[in-house]
């Protein structure tokens, strides 16, 4: 079935749809890992988002239920150049479109991804339609106008609280729309996780008497979440806290600094990241619309994104606080920055990085 | 951490000749880096054998050594230049072979030189087998289980520890016979008793079968400081069991879901961290399909041929950036050359599809066994970029010069599915083809996947590709839609092949395809996936919508590559390109290359203008006419692949720069050539199209025997040959009229006379000659296949100045307008032609770099206009040197192949050269031997000789030199009687015996006794008859070759060694000579 997608720029890109078969309004974001669609889909962040995959084959290895990041999939739309029909690996057990049927998920094929992405790479990040039925200019505009994803991270955090055992640490972990693989990393270590959602308040958390905090991943602008803020900026001071992501910049807010909207993002699995700690280059896994543009006060900068020189860790040794920007659990990507974890443990546990 | 300021002055060790396994990719990486070290102020020696690299230029380093690359040689270059650092990781094995023998020698330590990039104790640790499988287990990577064992009983011990079943591969073994997969000891005991008895060694490998799992290679770099990245992974089509340089290779990977990706790259970037790798590196990996289990097959520490593919795949200098490394740089300061924004330290990421595929030499080696195995057998490759996978693929399979440009094989439509299977199954390099046509026949995907171990992932795109083939042979012209062809262009359908299934023209589908504007536009490669602005100008096809390239206004020229390296058109032809390319920039005029061999100097990213990474056919080429439009195209240093496209030009008034495509004709068409030379009153050895074995023998009387016959048209299967005899005639005529009764044979007289080449530029009216080249060899070998003398030793002044008259009224008559090449013989005081090309050879590197003479740049010069009087160099002849002579020694591949004759003659078969230089002709041949491998018999020594009757007369001359300097003399029956009769003792033995059934050789022979006991130092054999595989001449020049003895097959060969031993000239007397220092002097 033949599907526009229109940008708000009323430029039009021409495909085929697959997936499941209905209209989408998202922004439009590229991602250029050569591998992960998966976890892409998968990972709540890419909430209110239309991806489009660099890399040309997407759908190659198919889909299996191991490599989940979240229980569903969470992009508005998945754009490719070519979706592949005969998948193969010993895990596969979805082929991709069969996958997005399931979630309900558009896909658009057939695209010039390659010339779209250095559009949005020019114009910067866009909203956009695709359309799988003709429309008038104005019907488009009125449908993209009135797009916002100011509600993501409510949509993605968890609505309950829940607990996953372990013998070690207890961390409070606040849910903005979790991957997995962080939890998993952390339940690897032997901690105790309680998961709140995101509108939680620092009272409740401070009940449950955990060693520290971790602030995780989401959706869309820091600023578009001020209650996560506030229970962040109560609970300074009194429990050591870490953070990736999302997580990170409402850190920076909670501790005075600003956050900005970068022109394209960062989204893709090759993001060099200077580690001042350790005096190395790691490449990363980055998924990423805003960033820390003015460091709050008193903060090291223990990461810089090596591309474009933007803050990708900050710590506060006195508060015992420490984020980064980029996805130390990887899934998709490197995972170069696993011993990240570690030190997280370390500064929820009172720990100084040497920083 | 910035440059380590203490090095100033860095040896950089060349690969040498190109061998298989060994090609150009290490001229580009050398180059690449030499040009990274200069920018920092820092001087670079080089020293490399082969002259035919763009690395040898006086451009590229600041003192260049052509010579033998041997220890000896290297410490003579090192007490000369005293370096304070050695540069050993980007010539290939052979470099780092060295630097650890100048090492394990204390020539470094004598000399107070370091090794920079990777260490010494790091390169042993990654190439010792056992060394590297300790530091695997220490770092829990899994490597394969094996053992080297000598007993049937340590065999199956092993066997039992690890599991059936096991790989048995016998140590150095003949025709590459022996080996197996046993699946039960029963099976293993008998395998295994075979192959200790054929192993020289009596050794055998044990090895846990990994048969069917993914082979996948990371190309990763790191640097002192512990900074690591992959640069790119790759997969191979087939299998692990074929050598990847034998494989069908796509990068990046595509059946890797992320978890399996990251996995392998953990394990690479562990790998080369415990290693302390300081630059790049390539780790091969063997994955199992069914689970996350893998292992380690290999490292190579250093740049290799899959670092240039991954360079070229990514647009990721992996050379330069190594080099970078070695000087101190952390890859945090070094600059992305490409985007010329980020830093190398980041991984670049691909928004297409790379598709590598091998060139086997086959055709020309049509007796060899072209089983494909653990040991690489191709010549050179090339590499297609699309943005869908079967777009890359036909890209490739097309640029390959096959003849092929679709799946339909001619020769495999007539087969069984049985013969299809096995073929699919053993694996040759026809196997692609056959699967296909398995596919044609509807043979099951799955059981195709199963029996061949490929995913199934690639084989459902092969069968698509099948299925739009059968829909195209079904279907008539006028039914052809907009929509399906533009569908079949996406996919990297060629008009040929679309016009070939519709039985049509190609023209025919070109003109639907603009009528409908089904065209090409081109995308980049950047790095980056698009991400970041980038300014590398190299190009791609696709069939979409928008277009990358921006045309300039300027005055711009296209130069045509030599695609994929072969035997009879290698590197030195892509030297021709990236020269002219230079000397067009100098020119201020925009250059664009076209090529496909992802190996060479031409296609890195910085070479020229623009590079449009392409097949280098009919349409591919005319695209991009089309889109640049340039005052015109430069077809002449691109070999057969460039000058293929002249008629195409000429049809489609497509401007050509130099000789115009009807001159080029002319020299080609033997009918309109010989009218030329009639015209002109040049000779040519007589001769004639014949039709019948009658008639042949008939006019071989008339033009009297020796005389050289070839068939008119080569189907692979019979080449030229010298008959001596009206009954050799006989049977060879029989033969090639029984293979194709449709074609005519060509009988040419023999002339036994010297061989004589000349390369020379034309303005159309004045010539100049930089240097006339003498043959050792006479006549009858081919000219890639010689030694080559300059100058000449034997050629008189009269002849000479004949030699210039010809030369000049040929380039006159032909409108020459740049390069030809001519190859005469001197036979009885009188000049022959024997060939005429009218474009660059594959001598022009080596004479501009010994005369000194720049030539492509003066032909170019010639092309655009300007008359060879104005550019400085005079006419005629170029003036010849004194007390200076340079040599070029063929190198060949032949003990790689299994089942080729070894034997020179007309059809050539040397993959490489080098150089010797001396200020005696010895000097030059010694060093020029040692430089090719070549060893000298010791003072002394043994020599075996079995020599055909007409040549015995001329050999007893040379053997009696020998013989007075206390050589010994083994000889089969024949020759021993006639060295006796003059005096010379000889000792008898048995020709080779008939082998038993399915063997080679019958280990009980005496000759093969001799062989493998090492007790002959040469063998000198004229063969009667070649290309026989059953007949003993040939198997005994099969058992020297792979017994690692010296074989010689020209007495003129052999008269040069004795001219060397009698001038007594060892390697302490030879001196080392600058090169770059020769040139105007």
């Amino acid at each position: 079935m033949k599907a526009q997608l229109i940008l708000e720029n009323g430029m039009v890109f021409e495909g085929k749809a697959f997936g499941y078969l209905k209209e989408t309004i998202g922004e439009v974001v590229f991602n250029t890992g050569m591998t992960g669609y998966q976890e892409i889909l998968t990972d709540p962040s890419y909430c209110g988002q239309m991806v489009v995959m660099t890399y040309p084959l997407i759908g190659n290895y198919g889909i299996n239920l191991e490599d989940m990041e979240s229980s569903k999939s969470h992009v508005r739309a998945l754009i490719v150049r070519e979706k592949s029909d005969y998948p193969n690996n010993f895990r596969c057990e979805l082929t991709l479109d069969g996958y997005l049927k399931s979630q309900k998920v558009i896909g658009l094929e057939g695209i010039d991804t390659r010339a779209l992405t250095k559009v949005l790479r020019d114009h910067g990040t866009m909203r956009a339609i695709i359309a799988v039925r003709e429309l008038t200019p104005s019907q488009v505009k009125l449908k993209i106008d009135a797009f916002n994803n100011q509600m993501a991270v409510s949509e993605v955090t968890t609505k309950e609280k829940y607990t996953i055992e372990g013998k070690k640490m207890h961390i409070a972990v606040i849910d903005c729309g979790i991957k997995a693989n962080i939890l998993r990393s952390f339940e690897q270590k032997g901690c105790k996780m309680t998961v709140f959602p995101a509108n939680v308040s620092a009272e409740e958390i401070l009940a449950a008497n955990p060693d520290g905090v971790f602030i995780s991943n989401g959706p869309a602008d820091p600023k578009d979440v001020p209650e996560t803020v506030a229970t962040v900026k109560a609970l300074v001071g009194k429990k050591p806290i870490t953070a990736i992501c999302l997580g990170h910049q409402l850190l920076c807010l909670a501790l005075g600094g600003n956050t900005a909207k970068l022109k394209f993002g960062h989204h893709g699995c090759n993001h060099p990241v200077k580690d001042f700690i350790t005096n190395r280059v790691y490449i990363t896994s980055q998924n990423h619309n805003y960033y820390v543009e003015t460091l709050p006060e008193g903060a090291v900068v223990t990461h810089t994104n090596m591309n474009d020189q933007t803050v990708e860790g900050m710590y506060f040794k006195d508060l015992d606080i420490y984020s980064v920007q980029f996805h130390p659990e990887a899934c998709p990507g490197p995972t170069d920055t696993a011993h990240i974890f570690d030190e997280f443990i370390t500064v929820m546990q009172g720990g100084k990085l040497n920083a | 951490m910035p440059k380590d300021n203490s090095i100033k002055k860095v040896l950089v060790i060349g690969s040498g000749p190109i061998v298989i396994g060994q090609a150009a990719e290490f001229d580009y990486s050398g180059a690449q880096a030499c040009a990274a070290i200069r920018e920092e102020g820092i001087e670079a020696i080089l020293v490399n054998s082969n002259p035919a690299t763009i690395m040898t230029d006086k451009e590229i380093a600041d003192k260049i050594y052509i010579e033998p690359l041997t220890v000896e040689f290297v410490e003579k270059v090192i007490a000369k230049e005293r370096p304070d650092s050695l540069l050993a990781g980007v010539g290939g094995q052979t470099a780092l072979n060295l630097a650890v023998e100048l090492h394990d020698k204390g020539i470094l330590e004598k000399y107070n030189v370091r090794v920079i990039g990777t260490q010494i104790s790091a390169i042993k640790e990654g190439e010792d087998r056992e060394g590297f499988r300790a530091l695997m287990n220490r770092i829990n990577q899994p490597v394969i289980e094996s053992e080297t064992v000598e007993t049937v009983e340590d065999a199956v011990k092993f066997a039992r520890k690890i599991g059936y079943p096991v790989v048995v591969r016998p140590a150095y073994t003949l025709g590459g016979t022996g080996g197996g997969i046993a699946e039960t000891e029963e099976e293993l005991c008998d395998i295994c008793s075979s192959g200790l008895h054929l192993s020289r060694v009596h050794q055998v490998l044990i090895e846990k079968c990994i048969k069917g799992w993914k082979e996948i290679e990371y190309e990763v770099m790191r640097d002192q400081y512990g900074t690591c990245i992959t640069v790119c992974n790759m997969e191979n089509i087939d299998p692990v069991g074929i050598h990847t340089g034998d494989s069908i290779v796509v990068a990046p990977s595509q059946t890797l879901s992320d978890r399996e990706y990251q996995m392998l790259r953990r394990a690479s970037l562990d790998i080369i961290s415990a290693c302390d790798i300081r630059g790049g590196c390539n780790v091969q990996l063997a994955l199992n399909p069914n689970s996350f289990e893998y292992a380690v097959i290999e490292i190579n520490p250093r740049v290799s041929r899959s670092s240039a593919l991954a360079s070229k795949a990514t647009g990721y200098p992996i050379a330069r950036v190594s080099a970078k490394i070695a000087l101190g740089y952390g890859l945090d300061e070094i600059k992305n050359a490409v985007t010329g924004k980020t830093y190398a330290c980041f991984e670049p990421t691909l928004d297409y599809v790379v598709c590598k595929i091998p060139k086997w030499p086959f055709d020309k080696f049509y007796t060899a066994k072209r089983t494909l195995g653990t040991k690489m057998m191709a010549t050179g490759e090339i590499m297609a970029i699309g943005n869908s996978f079967e777009s890359a693929f036909l890209k490739g399979l097309r640029s390959l010069e096959i003849g092929q440009f679709s799946f339909k094989h001619k020769k495999l439509e007539s087969c069984t599915l049985d013969e299809l299977k096995e073929k699919v199954i053993i694996a040759d390099d026809e196997r692609i083809f056959a699967l296909a046509e398995m596919l044609r026949r509807h043979y099951r995907v799955e059981q195709v996947c199963k029996i061949t171990g490929m995913d199934i992932f690639f084989v459902e795109k092969f069968r698509w590709i099948v299925e739009q083939e059968e829909l195209l042979s079904e279907m008539e012209y006028e039914e052809l839609s907009p929509a399906f062809l533009k569908k079949l262009k996406r996919r990297g359908f060629a008009d040929k092949a679309i016009a070939e299934l519709l039985d049509v023209k190609e023209e025919d589908i070109r003109e639907l395809r603009f009528k409908w504007n089904i065209v090409p536009v081109y995308k980049m490669v950047d790095t980056c996936g698009g991400e970041f602005e980038a300014e590398s100008p190299y190009y791609y096809s696709t069939y979409d919508e928008v277009d990358e390239v921006e045309v300039s206004d300027k005055q711009k020229v296209m130069v045509i590559g030599s695609g994929p390296i072969r035997i009879g058109q290698g590197i030195e032809f892509d030297y021709c390109s990236v020269h002219a390319i230079m000397a067009l920039k100098k020119k201020g005029i925009e250059t664009i290359i076209v090529n496909n061999n992802p190996e060479t100097v031409s296609t890195d990213f910085n070479t020229s203008d623009k590079l449009y990474f392409e097949p280098l056919t009919d349409e591919d080429f005319y695209h991009i006419f089309l889109k640049e439009k340039p005052m015109g195209v430069i077809l002449q240093f691109g070999g057969q692949t460039a000058i293929k496209l002249a008629k195409f030009c000429q049809k489609m008034n497509i401007p050509v720069l130099g000789t115009a495509p009807q001159h080029m004709d002319e020299a080609e068409d033997r009918e309109k050539f010989d009218e030329i030379l009639e015209k002109l009153h040049i000779k040519r050895p007589k001769g004639k199209a014949i039709w019948s074995v009658e008639e042949g023998l008939k006019v071989a009387e008339e033009l009297e025997y020796p005389v050289l016959v070839r068939p008119s048209y080569v189907l692979g299967g019979q080449g030229m040959e010298i008959t001596y005899e009206a009954h050799q005639l006989e049977r060879y005529l029989l033969n090639a009229f029984d293979r194709d009764p449709e074609n005519p044979v060509l009988i040419d007289r023999y002339l036994m006379g010297r061989e004589i080449e000349v390369d020379a530029l034309s303005d159309g009216e004045n010539i100049l000659i930089p240097g006339i080249m003498e043959h050792l060899e006479r006549a009858g070998i081919h000219s890639g296949d010689s030694t080559t003398l300059y100058p000449s030793v034997n050629i008189s002044k009269e002849m000479k100045e004949k030699i210039i008259t010809c030369t000049q009224m040929l380039a006159k008559e032909l409108k020459v307008l740049g390069m030809i090449n001519i190859q005469y013989i001197e036979y009885k005081n009188d000049l022959y032609i024997i060939e005429v090309n009218p474009r660059s050879s594959r001598t022009v590197p080596y004479i501009s770099k010994v005369t000194g003479v720049p030539i492509i740049d003066l032909a170019v010069e010639a092309m655009l206009g300007k008359k060879i009087p104005e550019l400085g160099y005079g006419v005629g002849l170029y003036p010849e040197p004194e007390n200076f002579y340079a040599v070029k020694v063929p190198v060949f591949s032949t003990e790689k192949l299994p089942r080729v004759e070894v034997s020179l003659g007309p059809e050539m078969k040397s993959t490489g050269e080098v150089l010797g230089v001396g200020k005696t002709v010895e000097e030059a041949l010694y060093k020029g031997f040692i430089a090719a491998g070549k060893s000298l018999p010791m003072q002394g020594g043994t020599i075996f000789a079995t020599i055909q009757k007409y040549d015995q007369d001329e050999f007893v001359e040379i053997a009696k030199r020998f013989a007075s300097m206390g050589y010994k003399f083994i000889a089969t029956d024949g020759t021993a009687k006639k060295l006796e009769e003059n005096g010379i003792p000889a000792r008898v033995v048995e020709k080779l015996s008939v082998p038993p059934h399915n063997k080679f050789v019958n280990e009980e022979d005496e000759i093969f006794k001799l062989f493998r006991n090492g007790e002959v130092d040469l063998v000198v054999n004229t063969p009667t008859k070649g290309n026989d595989s059953k007949r003993d001449g040939f198997r005994m020049r099969r058992i020297a070759i792979e017994s690692s003895i010296q074989i010689l097959t020209s007495l003129d060969t052999v008269r040069a060694m004795a001219d060397i031993v009698a001038k007594q000239v060892t390697t302490d007397q030879t001196d080392i000579y600058d090169m770059g220092a020769r040139r105007h002097e």
